[in-house]
């Protein structure tokens, strides 16, 4: 549905989109992710129509984006990064302003609105002027905004940001919901975002593409190391050394140790289970193990290791 | 034509739903009143030609006023980046701001109609030059005003906006004030140029095409430098 290929934008000197290619299919939750500055923003402005790439070309639904910029605009919802809103204008006024350029037929206006007001919760501030409301309202008008004409692509940056937690939930669940038909791009640095609403993601960083895959796929791609959290309760101070000795630890970090309290973190090669191996050593040496869990590299160790430099 | 349309309310509306109208209209006309009354009667002649003569004085600060807003503060709030990926036309954008900002004007120009009442009922108030006068007057408006526009897009500060499009109608105005410090050959070009000498001869109640074909040509030349300006996030 949309196509990227060899897209390239500078900013006179500055590179801020090196050379991407993605393609994203009808029905993809695609997050996009990155730390601040690497280029998300600017990817958006380009598939929106908003810029002109310096390189490479982008086609949605076969359509090159800068001929039939308005035909493709019109298949667009997008929510801006900071979520910019007329101040002056009440919800229902602004949210007729847009019907009215996105092209909804004038008979159809009315029912849009009330639909979207609906999923957007937007029933008790519907006449009050956007400048009063509160941030979380704000971002809902946004969202409003970039769906009143049911577009095919949904391209979102940071649609979550200033909510409260119970907003969150509910966002993403429309997100997915809407995802069910639709495309979403959304972009976010909130890993757990990605986690909870995409089921693709592209990592990018200073520009170039990093990553690129189902989420299940990059954690298992890019594997570090298994984490096993420890906490034992044991009166000599050598554990650590003993921990150590078991075959394929990797590295084993004491985090505190108060009295005869002890926690450690042990760092384990992947694929390697040693939660029953650290049992049976506890059992021999008489430790009282308060504390035994594995963590597996989660995106986060993911996002890590592919953006720092 | 429906997104200038859809723009055009609305712009006017938050023009009228905020005290931008309200204070424009007014201290507009407290200036034109003043300039209108202060010698009506001491020449005792029914005309409103003092008054027409000295409103386009009060246009050059005046009219930058209202536009400086229209695209700056978009440019500011971000708005901006969702009017131009709507389906909308950069041109469209611009048009719809500047018919919006003329109708205000326009409305601000009807107002001082009293003035040709009151000369009128006084005296035998004088058809041509005040029709002239006030064809010119919208004339003028709408080319001060599009400069105006084109002064907002070039800068996401309403103040910069401001002085800019002050500087360049200023710069207009005082064309044909300067042509003494001129060579003979540059006077009748400068003179062309100038907007208060088209105003000048509209006033006297001669309406004449060359002139309306002045205002119009350079108000669409501002408005599509406008658009340029606007496009130029694509350069």
């Amino acid at each position: 549905m949309i196509d990227v290929k060899n897209l390239s934008k500078s900013y006179g000197e500055t590179l801020a989109v090196d050379n991407i290619s993605f393609e994203v299919q009808k029905g993809e939750i695609l997050g996009f992710l990155g730390p601040n500055g690497a280029g998300k923003t600017t990817t958006m402005k380009i598939l929106t129509c908003f810029m002109p790439p310096t390189s490479g070309d982008v086609t949605i639904d076969g359509l090159p984006i800068w001929q039939d910029s308005l035909e493709i605009r019109q298949k667009i919802g997008y929510l801006p990064e900071q979520n910019p809103l007329y101040h002056d204008m009440s919800v229902l006024d602004y949210l007729r302003f847009v019907a009215e350029l996105r092209r909804i037929p004038k008979e159809s206006v009315k029912s849009r609105i009330k639909y979207i007001v609906e999923v957007c919760g937007l029933k008790e501030v519907i006449t009050r002027i956007i400048g009063e409301l509160s941030k979380g309202y704000r971002q809902r008008v946004g969202l409003a905004q970039a769906m009143i004409h049911d577009p095919q692509i949904l391209i979102l940056d940071e649609p979550t940001s200033g909510l409260d937690p119970n907003q969150i939930v509910e966002i993403r669940n429309l997100i997915r919901e809407l995802g069910k038909e639709k495309t979403v791009i959304l972009s976010t640095h909130i890993l757990s975002e990605v986690q909870a609403t995409c089921n693709r993601a592209i990592i990018v960083n200073e520009g170039e593409i990093v990553a690129d895959g189902a989420l299940a796929d990059l954690q298992s791609t890019f594997h570090g190391l298994d984490k096993i959290n420890l906490e034992i309760k044991a009166p000599e101070n050598g554990c650590a050394e003993k921990l150590r000795a078991i075959d394929y630890v990797k590295q084993v970090t004491e985090k505190e140790a108060a009295d005869e309290l002890h926690q450690y973190v042990v760092e384990v090669e992947k694929g390697h289970d040693l939660r029953e191996q650290i049992f049976d050593l506890s059992v021999r040496e008489g430790w009282k193990l308060l504390e035994l869990h594995q963590e597996s590299t989660s995106l986060e160790d993911v996002f890590r290791q592919l953006t720092r430099g | 034509m429906r997104n200038i349309c859809s723009i055009y309310k609305k712009e006017l509306n938050s023009y009228f739903n905020s005290p931008v109208a309200y204070i424009v209209i007014t201290v507009f006309l407290l200036f034109s009143g003043w300039f209108f009354s202060s010698n009506f009667f001491l020449m005792g002649q029914a005309t409103v030609r003092t008054a027409l003569t000295v409103i386009p004085l009060i246009f050059i600060f005046f009219v930058p006023a209202i536009t400086m807003r229209s695209i700056a503060e978009e440019k500011k709030s971000g708005t901006i980046e969702l009017l131009v990926t709507m389906p909308t036309r950069d041109m469209d954008i611009i048009l719809g701001k500047f018919f919006a900002a003329l109708t205000l004007l326009i409305i601000a120009i009807l107002f001082t109609l009293g003035y040709v009442i009151t000369a009128g009922l006084l005296g035998n108030l004088d058809g041509g030059p005040t029709f002239g006068g006030y064809l010119g007057l919208i004339l003028l408006g709408s080319t001060y005003l599009a400069i105006g526009i084109f002064a907002s897009s070039t800068t996401e500060n309403q103040i910069v906006a401001f002085i800019i499009g002050f500087a360049i109608i200023f710069v207009f105005f005082m064309l044909d004030k300067v042509l003494i410090f001129m060579p003979t050959s540059m006077v009748s070009i400068l003179e062309y140029l100038s907007t208060d000498y088209h105003f000048n001869s509209l006033a006297r109640g001669v309406i004449d095409t060359r002139d309306i074909i002045y205002y119009l040509s350079l108000t669409a030349f501002a408005l599509v430098l406008a658009g340029r300006s606007l496009e130029s996030r694509k350069w």
